[in-house]
């Protein structure tokens, strides 16, 4: 009967067992569809491309192969689980599923998992305190670094002092984009800045209302959490309503050559924040030409290597990879588990010395995690968009956040969680 | 041959009224239980649990919700993302603030709180019909929603807006959090699903569930033969709210552990449970099993098949998920417009024939 057939072919397909492979497995929870794969896609292209690199150019780490085995998201958390739930099987060593609604998601379960998860520059910010989250780590950088930074910028521009000033954070609405509320909240009331939260919700191709309200309350600045396609729709508008551009600053999400692209000449002088170099004059973008795009190994067409997204994608798997290797040294194996990623993870350091060997000097910081800090330096720089010459360029310096202001909250929310899951402080 | 009547005598009204008059129906359901409750809880793992069967679970008391209030009491309702929304916030507030008391009894009272939400944007159906009531429930939909990211109460003031699941207990066994062992997490929402589906199924075909058919099929006539549309439209309003108030619940506290109200409550969400069932069967308890299983599973089964199996990469996959899902419900919709549940029938009837249908 075909009926039977249909159904022993269906069991069987959601039966597909993996193999169990002797890989370094790191899964990409990507997402090349919806509204928000135009970050998504160029973020894993470079996460996968890198770890291609590493295959092609030196055998893997520490002379085993890396895997990434992706699976699509759709930023959708639904997915996410079920992501996770299909790749930890094959004995995935960490996660770096680059949504902060999934992240929160994955917290609970992979710490129950013994899984290790990488957010760099997304996620929970308190997870920067390596007490409470012991399998989470968000360095170099985190939203409330982020939003400290967008605040000091602002802060230099006049002189120190935002007395009666008006910035209006913009943000997607959803956890990603009210994650810097605290942090900004807080600094108003150091500053004596006015704060306005303007909410977009998903997916944020229809912004009139919002522009509106910025375009009546004229705020001196605008800060903006936004992500995928909200990005070109929010720099189009604030073209329209004729807002001064350099007072419009991103956080590093919200500022990729396809978010200013759209909007012409008109996007010159946009801010962005950024915890990494930017451009691709780094001696690891000529090898990723080389072995992987030039070979046809890429996991795109190529055509993103060193844009912005992409060199994040980069630098995520570079600091996994540096991990994975970290760990095979401490534990004296070469096939790791996630538990002893979990270790490389935490007793990583990143030394200038060690960038440059990877062809990436003075690309990202020097930093060194331990038990307590999983949040790295937090230094950022600000980066501004020059549409005729069609590139960003740094326009600071990496500079330090307000960790005065950033520490107890993330001290307090971490210790909420602690106390919501009765979690034991993990380091001594 | 396989499927016969003949020789089934009923003797008394009480079997000729039961839920499955066929002796192989009745078996069937008998196994079909003990199967759920006896053998598949050895059997699952976290991937078959959090990915199959807790989705199709708690998405089966979904449409069984609406089923009620869409196919048995003919208003039609975009707002279950909402409702589904008030059970989960509704779980967290009680689970937060009275840790000591069952998360059954939490399920239950936020499947409670929902009924009141429900009847309260359900007076609107008193005036207004159809495309109409559609559209204010469409305002409850984004109006909760809205409530949900904009007090802060409602998330107990965290930072990012987010709602996590404690960890809690029955009878000892946790099932939330994330130590939660598989079984225990297929388990109560099994015993939800079927505890949610005899009621359905024992309401809907007594008296409140002819009362709520009448109105669906004639308002006016059914106004003059003694129905009360005020107490009919209501009661479909609560019940079905109940249930969707429960499916938010547990769908947030035990499948996903976190949520947000935008993300996990959105239209999406109502149009989701909206198709399993139109696909499953408008006024039918087996057609709101057979909406969420084709669509919780049918995604899962072609990802795995296109990318587990042939090595497609991912986004094609995605998009061509998207393209045989959408072009199915298209032609399930022109060759069956009564859903699976009047496929199942038809094929009863050819059973019943079989081999020889002349």
């Amino acid at each position: 009967m075909t009926f039977k057939r249909v159904a022993a072919a269906s069991v069987a397909a959601l039966m597909v067992a993996s193999p169990v492979m002797a890989d370094l497995v790191f899964p990409s929870l990507s997402y090349r569809t919806g509204p928000f794969a135009a970050g998504g896609i160029p973020y894993a292209d470079g996460f996968a491309d890198y770890m291609t690199l590493l295959n092609e150019r030196d055998g893997g780490v520490g002379g085993v192969a890396i895997q990434v085995p992706e699976c699509e998201t759709a930023y959708n958390t639904e997915k996410g689980v079920e992501c996770y739930e299909s790749t930890k099987g094959m004995g995935a060593l960490a996660y770096n599923p680059l949504s902060t609604g999934i992240t929160y998601q994955l917290i609970p379960k992979a710490t129950a998992d013994d899984i290790p998860l990488y957010t760099p520059g997304y996620g929970r910010t308190s997870a920067a305190n390596g007490n409470v989250f012991s399998h989470v780590f968000n360095f170099p950088a985190n939203y409330w670094n982020g939003a400290s930074a967008a605040i000091n910028h602002v802060l230099d521009l006049n002189g120190g002092d935002l007395k009666g000033k008006k910035i209006v954070l913009l943000h997607f609405n959803g956890a990603y984009g009210k994650e810097p509320i605290p942090t900004l909240t807080k600094l108003g009331e150091k500053h004596g800045y006015d704060l306005t939260t303007i909410p977009i919700d998903y997916p944020g191709q229809e912004q009139k209302a919002q522009w509106l309200q910025i375009r009546r309350e004229k705020p001196d600045y605008v800060l903006f959490w936004g992500w995928g396609v909200m990005n070109q729709v929010a720099i189009q508008e604030a073209a329209n309503i004729r807002y001064p551009m350099d007072q419009f600053i991103g956080v590093w999400w919200s500022g990729a050559e396809h978010d200013v692209k759209p909007a012409g000449e008109k996007a010159t002088g946009y801010k962005a924040m950024t915890f990494h170099g930017v451009g691709s004059d780094y001696p690891v973008f000529d090898d990723l030409q080389k072995y992987v795009v030039d070979a046809g190994k890429a996991a795109g067409d190529g055509s993103n290597v060193g844009t912005v997204i992409y060199n994040r994608g980069v630098y995520a798997a570079m600091m996994l990879a540096e991990a994975a290797k970290n760990a095979q040294e401490i534990h004296g194996v070469k096939d790791i588990t996630s538990a002893q990623m979990r270790d490389g993870l935490e007793q990583l350091e990143i030394t200038n010395a060690r960038m440059a060997e990877l062809g990436m000097e003075g690309f990202g910081p020097e930093f060194k995690v331990s038990c307590a800090n999983h949040g790295g330096p937090g230094s950022i720089a600000i980066q501004q968009w020059d549409a005729a010459a069609g590139k960003w360029s740094l326009i600071s310096d990496f500079g330090a956040s307000d960790m005065e202001v950033i520490q107890p909250l993330i001290d307090a929310d971490s210790a909420a969680y602690a106390a919501e899951n009765k979690i034991e402080p993990q380091c001594n | 041959m396989f499927y016969r009547e003949a020789g089934d005598f009923k003797t008394s009204y009480r079997d000729d009224n039961q839920t499955f008059p066929i002796r192989l129906d009745r078996a069937g359901y008998w196994i079909a239980l003990f199967v759920a409750f006896c053998v598949i809880p050895f059997f699952v793992n976290d991937y078959w649990v959090n990915s199959i069967f807790a989705p199709f679970f708690i998405y089966a008391i979904a449409a069984l919700g609406l089923n009620i209030l869409t196919g048995y009491a003919g208003q039609v309702s975009l707002g279950t993302g909402g409702f589904m929304a008030v059970g989960a916030y509704a779980c967290y507030k009680l689970m937060v603030a009275f840790p000591e008391i069952n998360i059954v009894f939490h399920v239950l009272i936020a499947g409670g709180i929902t009924a009141a939400v429900g009847v309260a944007f359900g007076l609107p159906s008193l005036r207004i019909k159809g495309f109409y009531l559609a559209v204010a429930t469409l305002a409850a939909q984004f109006f909760l929603v809205w409530l949900f990211n904009k007090v802060a109460w409602f998330y107990n003031y965290s930072a990012s807006g987010q709602i996590n699941a404690p960890e809690r207990t029955v009878f000892g066994v946790i099932v939330t959090g994330p130590n939660t062992e598989a079984w225990a997490k297929y388990m109560i929402c099994l015993v939800f699903l079927v505890g949610v589906a005899w009621v359905a199924r024992n309401l809907t075909r007594g008296m409140t569930g002819r009362k709520w058919m009448g109105i669906r099929d004639m308002d006016i006539a059914a106004e003059i033969i003694g129905v009360n549309p005020l107490m009919a439209k209501m009661s479909a309003f609560a019940v079905s709210s109940f249930f969707v108030g429960i499916a938010g619940a547990l769908f947030f506290a035990v499948y996903l552990g976190a949520a947000e109200a935008g993300e996990s409550f959105g239209i999406t969400k109502s149009f989701l449970v909206l198709f399993m069932v139109i696909i499953g069967g408008l006024g039918s308890i087996f057609g709101s099993f057979a909406g969420a299983a084709f669509m919780v599973l049918m995604p899962v089964l072609l990802k795995n098949l296109l990318v587990g199996t042939m090595g497609w990469p991912t986004e094609i996959a995605a998009e061509l998920e998207f393209i045989i899902v959408g072009g199915l419900i298209v032609i399930f919709l022109i060759l069956e417009p009564h859903g699976l549940a009047q496929l199942w029938r038809l094929t009863k009837e050819k059973l019943r024939l079989w081999p020889f249908p002349h």
